[in-house]
């Protein structure tokens, strides 16, 4: 597929590496924020090529994982109630809630789908005008203008049987909020492609200048990594603490403007509650009060469910880059992909499937 | 969910009233249907790349192959710049 192969070139991986290593004069901690970059980090190995010259640090960018375990509640819950049909990612179906998991409300009767879009939620509403279809709409800035487009068709279409369950998350503030924590120690950041790619990275150029860290606007495939590495070990051995962007096939400063327009249109930021993060001020859309009829938790009352996070699962520790996932004593013993305790855990994007599938099972030092 | 993926636009057609458009794409030997209101400006033989269902940038061919030149160039010149002098012959 179009640039994909140019970007997977083991030589070119290698000789990055090399210029990398002799750049850096000490171990600096990078945090990719976003899952599918973790991912690739350990699928190639770079963490491993890379060892004691750039200590990856994985962030909270899974939106499967950071989804409150009281919002997969409520999900089951509205699952569960006649007459509703519950429309969802795949990943979000083993997630544990509580007590249960999406998977498990649908052995019980519930009509849960997959679907692959917010649009194929919003068709099922125009084809079953009986019943009620929610959305499960999970995710980060990636997600939002789809989200927000299905919103703003539905009111154009006046289609009264749709509406969203809104767990939508923002990433600057979360970096904000990490920055300011004092036992976290993160040097500079890969700031997640596809999120600038419809967001553009003004926010991170503040960021940067605010708590002196470089960034690097990184693409997915493992040169886009390992050349992002290179270009902030050079800012970090200079003091440069600025936005570079190495992904310059896809985003831009200013982002995709028509998709940010239509965000803006349906959403407004609202503070919100991340999983293991607790609630970090300013960092989550809520549909804006003109849309509030499409807000399932408007239309379905919700908000006696409100659940605290599991002690066991070290989930929050493992998002905030402080542990490893094999550092979490529940690792690959009672926690496996095929019996999850935790999110990050469930999801194709969440750190402890990328250590489990990969086989990281030794402990790294931070 | 947000994992982006880049495919080729096969067609485009544009619902004149709503400005809003879509068209089919093939990733690999898969082809969807995708919305493209989001980058209005595209043609058939183009890549976009999509998530859930939306195309949210155009994949800018000369931007790619300025990245990709310079990425050779570092490659050349490590090559040109042994770490150890080259063993007498
Ligand atoms: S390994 Fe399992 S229990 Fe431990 S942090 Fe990851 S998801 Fe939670």
């Amino acid at each position: 597929m179009k640039y994909l192969d140019e970007y997977r070139n083991q030589a070119l991986i290698q000789r990055l590496a090399e210029q990398i290593k002799k750049r850096a004069t000490r171990c600096w901690h990078v945090m990719e924020i976003c899952g599918g970059q973790t991912h690739t980090l350990i699928r190639s190995g770079i963490d491993q090529l890379l060892d004691g010259i750039v200590q990856p640090v994985h962030g909270p960018g899974c939106p499967v994982c950071v989804t409150p375990l009281e919002k997969i509640d409520r999900a089951i819950n509205v699952a569960l109630t006649p007459r509703v049909t519950l429309a969802t990612y795949g990943d979000m179906m083993r997630v544990p809630g509580s007590n249960s998991d999406l998977l498990h409300a649908r052995s019980r009767g519930a009509d849960v789908r997959i679907v692959y879009s917010p649009l194929d939620a919003l068709m099922l509403a125009e084809k079953h005008a009986d019943r009620e279809i929610v959305f499960f709409a999970v995710g980060f800035e990636t997600t939002a203008p789809a989200n927000a487009m299905s919103v703003w068709l539905a009111s154009q279409k006046d289609i009264p049987n749709f509406s969203l369950l809104v767990s939508h998350v923002l990433v600057p503030p979360a970096i904000e909020a990490l920055l300011q924590d004092e036992e976290s120690h993160i040097d500079g950041f890969i700031a997640p492609g596809h999120v600038c790619t419809v967001m553009g990275f003004e926010e991170y150029e503040e960021l940067a200048r605010r708590f002196s860290r470089p960034f690097v606007v990184a693409g997915f495939e493992p040169a886009d990594l390992l050349e992002a590495l290179l270009l902030l070990v050079a800012m970090l051995e200079e003091n440069r603490f600025t936005v570079e962007n190495q992904y310059t096939r896809c985003a831009t400063r200013m982002g995709n403007l028509h998709a940010r327009k239509m965000i803006r249109e349906v959403f407004e930021v609202t503070d919100m509650k991340w999983r293991g993060l607790g609630t970090i001020h300013r960092s989550g859309f809520r549909l804006k009060d003109e849309y509030q009829s499409f807000d399932a938790e408007v239309r379905f009352p919700l908000d006696h469910i409100s659940t605290p996070e599991p002690p066991h699962c070290c989930a929050g520790q493992v998002l905030q880059g402080k542990t490893k996932p094999s550092q979490c004593p529940a690792f690959g013993k009672e926690c496996t992909p095929e019996r999850p305790l935790g999110a990050p855990m469930v999801s194709s994007e969440g750190a402890c499937a990328a250590y489990y599938s990969f086989r990281r099972f030794q402990e790294n030092c931070l | 969910m947000c994992l982006g993926v880049p495919g080729e636009v096969l067609n485009v057609q544009r619902d004149p009233g709503s400005g809003l458009a879509r068209g089919e794409v093939r990733f690999g030997g898969i082809v969807k249907e995708v919305n493209l209101s989001y980058t209005p400006e595209v043609q058939p033989g183009d890549y976009v790349v999509v998530h859930v269902g939306f195309s949210i940038s155009r994949l800018n061919e000369a931007e790619a192959k300025k990245a990709l030149r310079y990425l050779n160039q570092i490659g050349a010149l490590s090559e040109q710049l042994p770490d150890e002098p080259p063993s007498p012959e």
